[in-house]
């Protein structure tokens, strides 16, 4: 069992009691909602005639299903007006602090959070959607929980949760040139595997760690999901104090020392122990590119689509369905796969470096004709300081379309979605069938760099052709 | 006349019906009730909506669209069921189809706690019984009874010994898995708690 990481001290910090079935009762500090999985659970609310506890410690925002081309009300769609008024109503009601569309503000949950600077090390963090892990990336233990869990933050501000087992991913060296923090993640879910995780929180450590910037450890942190990992996070260092200095709602004065004080005693340290520990050589991995339906069935771009023989035998019958309904070969190369639609967003890569990056590779270079590219800003703060450093005009002279922000096509509740068998390059989460849209739709899953290099040569690429 | 819905609620103690078998490892919560059933401000008409894409594109071969297993209520599934989205819509969906329960190899996380939150049960077993069970199921009819108490399935020859958390267990049989309730019974504690914690005051603007 764990002892002294920073998941056993903010867990026990956070527990309330333990409940007579032996689960623990957690308290939980933040609560973040939006307008998909929190309409059954104000509706669970008034049916048992209860109230909001502590409605200061729940923010919400839109984010699922905006429409990215014309925002303004109400939105054509009846069910998504339906939603997003539902969510005002419910807010303003209970006295919930809403950051609406204009607010300038609004965005996909887990990009906007940290940058208001709501998201702090050592706070329990819940929501009801899967990549709330992502707030990991600061030293929080944040999960994902359903809409029954969602009332009972909202009535109790706990939940009834089993303690996760702590598996630390020590990374060592850096990413190589032209490798980016997807590319380190879909590696490390290759290599354990989808479900390794279930039961686990993951805590990512190490020099190729260390060396990422908050933005890449949200990425890594937002994917531990697609290992089985409902919680993943890395330890708080300075980096993670600088982002949230000066934030919205970050400690000011006297409040900023008393939490920096706080904030570096969470760490793990020397004396950690831990469930497990995985070592991995971060300067081995490659632009890589999944090829199947689960975020696990990778490859890096110079290598073949596994053959049948090559797997284990856990793994023969989800590959077998992969090749039939992704078209492919076993044994055929990912690279040149031609694509028909390139999309950039998402809380996986959706932030402002995410953004520069791809603008990098594709100034004074054109989108392919044969690809529909899109690129959907995380949150409004994003496009701000987008159209701000001109990488709006870098995107729409490429021929890329420059979106409002939202989730868009990485879960395809908007009506950005794919089209019959289409392939997309996608800088998003899951490749699950029918998961961008269309039940026959296939989704390659890569980083932002490799979005844009696959959109200019309308084929999957190695973007380190692209840059020096 | 159809049939009108209506959520489990208090103890759970037995579970008894006819199975249904749904092969695949890693059958995501995307697969189970695709995103566009979403929007939606109430759980009410997923039930129709569960395996939508799967079952299209099998027309009408898919388990959930076979005559004979309409009244099936115990799924029989195998490993790392429900990965993905945390959307509690899926179990939602499956249990207004009328699942009751589910015994499968593995679950996913989430999914597990949203089914536990909403009154199913799910239990493990070993993969090769599984596949044993499915094997059957795919020939002939399979009628369980589960015994909560003792994480017994029975059927007229045979005994299987589930696996479930035994936290869950304990929910099941004293209601508790409707957690508010309980949750709510240490009030006090809960204002302690906030009281205590070094943090609530370093986030000014939301006091």
């Amino acid at each position: 069992m764990s002892q002294d990481t920073l998941f056993d001290k903010v867990w026990d910090l956070h527990k309330v009691s333990r409940l007579p079935g032996g689960s623990d009762q957690l308290f939980i500090g933040l609560h973040l909602i939006h307008e998909v999985t929190s309409p059954q659970a104000f509706g669970a609310l008034k049916d048992k005639n209860l109230k909001v506890k502590f409605p200061e410690r729940t923010v919400a925002t839109v984010d699922h299903i905006v429409p990215t081309d014309n925002q303004s009300r109400p939105f054509k769609d009846n069910l998504a007006e339906q939603m997003i008024e539902t969510l005002e109503k419910n807010c303003l009601e209970n006295k919930i602090r809403f950051f609406n569309i204009g607010s300038g503000n609004q965005g996909i949950v887990h990009v906007v959070a940290p940058e208001l600077g709501l998201t702090q090390p050592g706070m329990t963090i819940a929501c009801g959607d899967s990549h709330t892990s992502t707030h990991g990336a600061f030293g929080s233990i944040a999960f994902g929980i359903g809409t029954s869990q969602v009332r009972d933050v909202l009535a109790t501000q706990t939940i009834a949760m089993n303690k996760l087992k702590v598996r630390q991913i020590w990374c060592e060296n850096k990413l190589s040139h032209g490798v980016y923090a997807k590319d380190l993640v879909l590696h490390i879910i290759n290599e354990l595997g989808v479900k390794a995780g279930v039961g686990f929180a993951y805590e990512f450590a190490g020099p190729a760690i260390s060396t990422l910037s908050m933005e890449e450890r949200m990425t890594i942190c937002n994917m531990s999901i697609e290992g089985g990992a409902r919680c993943g996070y890395i330890n708080p260092d300075e980096k993670t104090f600088s982002y949230i200095k000066n934030k919205l709602c970050a400690p000011k004065n006297e409040q900023w020392n008393k939490a920096l004080t706080w904030w570096k005693s969470l760490k793990s340290n020397e004396h950690s122990i831990y469930d497990d520990v995985i070592k991995l050589d971060a300067s081995k991995v490659e632009p890589t590119v999944t090829w199947g339906i689960t975020p696990g069935q990778s490859i890096s771009i110079n290598q073949k689509i596994p053959l049948l023989d090559d797997l284990s035998p856990n793994d023969k019958l989800v590959a077998k369905e992969a090749y039939e309904y992704m078209s492919f070969k076993p044994g055929q190369l990912i690279k040149d796969t031609p694509v028909d639609v390139c999309f950039i967003g998402s809380c996986t890569n959706g932030r402002i470096s995410d953004l520069r990056v791809a603008a990098k590779v594709l100034k004074n270079k054109k989108v392919s004709k044969n690809v529909k590219a899109f690129v959907v800003p995380g949150s409004e703060k994003v496009a701000t300081e987008a159209k701000k450093e001109g990488l709006d005009q870098i995107f729409k002279d490429s021929g890329f379309q420059w979106r409002e922000p939202g989730c868009s096509m990485c879960l395809a509740m908007n009506s950005d979605k794919l089209i019959g068998n289409q392939v997309s390059a996608s800088s998003s989460n899951r490749n699950f069938k029918g998961r961008q849209g269309s039940p026959s739709g296939r989704t390659l899953l890569m980083s932002p760099a490799m979005v844009a290099a696959a959109a200019i040569n309308g084929r999957v690429s190695d973007v380190r052709e692209f840059i020096n | 006349m159809e049939s009108v819905f209506t959520p489990p609620i208090g103890k759970i103690s037995h579970i008894s019906g006819k199975c249904i078998s749904l092969n695949g490892n890693d059958i995501d919560t995307d697969r189970i009730i695709p995103a566009r059933f979403l929007k939606c401000v109430n759980f009410d008409s997923l039930g129709e909506s569960v395996f939508e894409d799967d079952r299209k594109t099998l027309k009408g071969r898919h388990p959930f669209d076979l005559e004979e297993n309409k009244d099936a209520t115990i799924l029989v599934v195998n490993s790392n069921f429900g990965c993905g989205s945390s959307r509690e819509h899926a179990p939602q969906a499956l249990m207004r189809w009328g699942i009751k329960a589910i015994i499968g190899e593995s679950f996913a996380d989430i999914f597990y706690s949203n089914c536990i939150a909403i009154g199913i049960p799910c239990f493990t077993l070993s993969k090769k019984l599984i596949q044993e069970i499915q094997n059957y199921i795919d020939n002939k009819f399979l009628f369980l009874e589960i015994d909560m108490k003792n994480s017994l399935a029975k059927t007229k020859d045979l005994i299987l010994n589930l696996e479930i958390k035994e936290s869950s267990r304990k929910m099941f049989l004293s209601g508790e898995w409707d957690a508010t309730s309980t949750l709510l019974e240490n009030e006090n504690l809960i204002e302690n708690k906030f009281n205590q914690l070094p943090y609530i005051k370093f986030n000014s603007h939301l006091t």
